[in-house]
């Protein structure tokens, strides 16, 4: 921890501050996910890690490494970018899924297939 | 001082982002079902890209910001891919 001895008070508190924010949060995500009981509760709590977990990290490592070089380094962003693209997309995929395979399953967990007059389907829809 | 504060402070966020790792994965060993393993799986991808920035703060390099985005890009296409099996049985139709 050379590196960080020049660093201003301030950057160095609000890095601090940002990535152990991150970090909770990532863990406490991940607590959630052995704590839940069903599926689709489950599928919840991971995404407090992809959101402010990784901002929270993201974050301090950019005041980080712009104080340290004193010049704005953004590529953190990409990350950031990626990451809240790319989630919702995951899990929509993988909960579409999951119903799919416990309706034809017969589950009576999960609500019926609704058709397009509002009335619930008897029969499984692919 | 304040850098005391900091190192300290990486340190506890390394064992935290470690502990979040190995409750995921303990969720993917042991998950009821193929879809918990996925969901675990893509957390843990979360967990260790989230680990090697941390990582890079403490280091100072951005070496470690290409893996972090690397794997970000990798576990995107991996859950993708297992949540298509899982659907389907097969991925390439």
């Amino acid at each position: 921890m050379t590196h960080a001895a020049e660093l201003p008070a301030w950057a160095a508190l609000l890095t601090s501050f940002l990535v152990l924010l991150g970090a909770g949060l990532t863990l406490i995500g991940a607590i959630g996910l052995v704590r839940l009981k069903t599926f689709y509760e489950r599928m919840h709590a991971p995404t407090l890690g992809a959101t402010w977990g990784a901002a929270g990290v993201l974050l301090g490592s950019i005041v980080f490494f712009s104080v340290l070089q004193s010049r704005p380094v953004l590529h953190e962003v990409l990350i950031a970018i990626f990451v809240t693209v790319t989630t919702p997309v995951t899990l929509t995929l993988l909960a579409r899924a999951a119903l799919y395979r416990d309706r034809s399953e017969g589950s009576t967990q999960v609500p019926p297939p609704v058709g397009t007059d509002g009335a619930a389907k008897t029969d499984i829809q692919v | 001082m304040s850098a005391t504060i900091l190192s300290w402070s990486l340190l506890t966020a390394q064992g935290l982002l470690g502990l979040a790792m190995a409750i995921a994965a303990f969720r993917m060993v042991c998950g009821p079902r193929a879809q918990d393993r996925i969901v675990s799986l893509d957390a843990l991808y979360v967990n260790a890209m989230l680990l090697l920035l941390v990582f890079g703060i403490r280091t100072g390099s951005t070496l470690y910001f290409e893996a972090a985005l690397v794997i970000s890009l990798l576990g995107f296409v991996a859950t993708l891919a297992l949540a298509k099996f899982v659907m389907r049985g097969e991925i390439i139709e």
